[in-house]
């Protein structure tokens, strides 16, 4: 059974055409794996799909523009899988 | 339908703000610059402003789901098939209907018809964002000439 990393990694892999190995839990999303905005629309898609949640990332992003958090606990991929797998739970819970 | 204008809805048919929902009518003009190249003897509407129109009755359903709050901007085309020719004055009807709501996009599922047979379908991306300035008041002129406005309130 693949693990949440795995899946969120294949899906950054298909839809950012970036070679899979490439993607470790350490991966920044933005400054690592060069993903822009409209980019990670197409991923957050694909991850909202995949786990039948909804990626909050206006919010994400309203938060690190406003440095009320570092870009780094929404887009560095462990973090990023860490959030996936809160609303996974969330939606779960409700 | 004006194609070289890219007014591509003529008319919202229904809007089901329940179940998300728009079907709108258009007329594909006997005449237009378009068919001058598309093509030469043998007018033919082209398969990206059948897209075009298909993304237009997905933002003006977006656009009204929304209150007119912020712009749909298309980004993303997918599974889009185009199953048979359009020639001029054939009359159009558009189905949208929102597939999935994000965070800052929305997806819809949006089809064609010509006396019930399907001509072309795809699902569409839009990513949500705030008006630019002036682009409003002008959105909101457009939805009340193909009638949506009366279908919002």
């Amino acid at each position: 059974m693949s693990t949440t990393f795995d899946k969120v990694a294949d899906i950054i892999a298909d839809t950012a055409d970036i070679p899979r190995e490439e993607i470790t839990p350490e991966s920044h999303a933005i400054d690592d794996l060069g993903i822009d905005s409209l980019a990670f629309l197409d991923i957050a898609f694909a991850i909202d799909k995949a786990f039948g949640i909804k990626l909050p990332l206006e919010q994400w992003t309203q938060e690190v523009n406003e440095g009320k958090a570092p870009a780094e606990e929404y887009f560095v991929m462990k973090n990023l899988v860490a959030r996936v797998d809160e609303l996974v739970a969330a939606k779960g819970a409700a | 339908m004006r194609l070289e204008y890219f007014e591509m809805i003529d008319r919202v048919v229904s809007l089901d703000a329940q179940d998300k929902r728009i079907v709108a009518r258009s007329v594909v003009p006997s005449e237009s610059p378009v068919f001058e190249g598309h093509f030469p003897g043998h007018p033919l509407v082209p398969g990206v402003l059948l897209t075009e129109t298909m993304a237009q009755a997905s933002g003006y359903l977006v656009l009204a789901l929304m209150g007119y709050t912020h712009m749909p901007f298309l980004m993303a085309v997918d599974k889009a098939r185009f199953r048979t020719f359009v020639e001029p004055n054939a009359v159009l009807d558009v189905e949208a209907a929102l597939l999935h709501e994000g965070s800052g996009y929305v997806g819809t599922k949006a089809r064609i018809a010509v006396d019930g047979k399907p001509i072309c379908d795809a699902e569409l991306r839009f990513r949500i964002m705030p008006f630019p300035p002036g682009l409003d008041d002008q959105m909101r002129g457009q939805a009340a000439r193909i009638g949506l406005t009366e279908l919002s309130a």
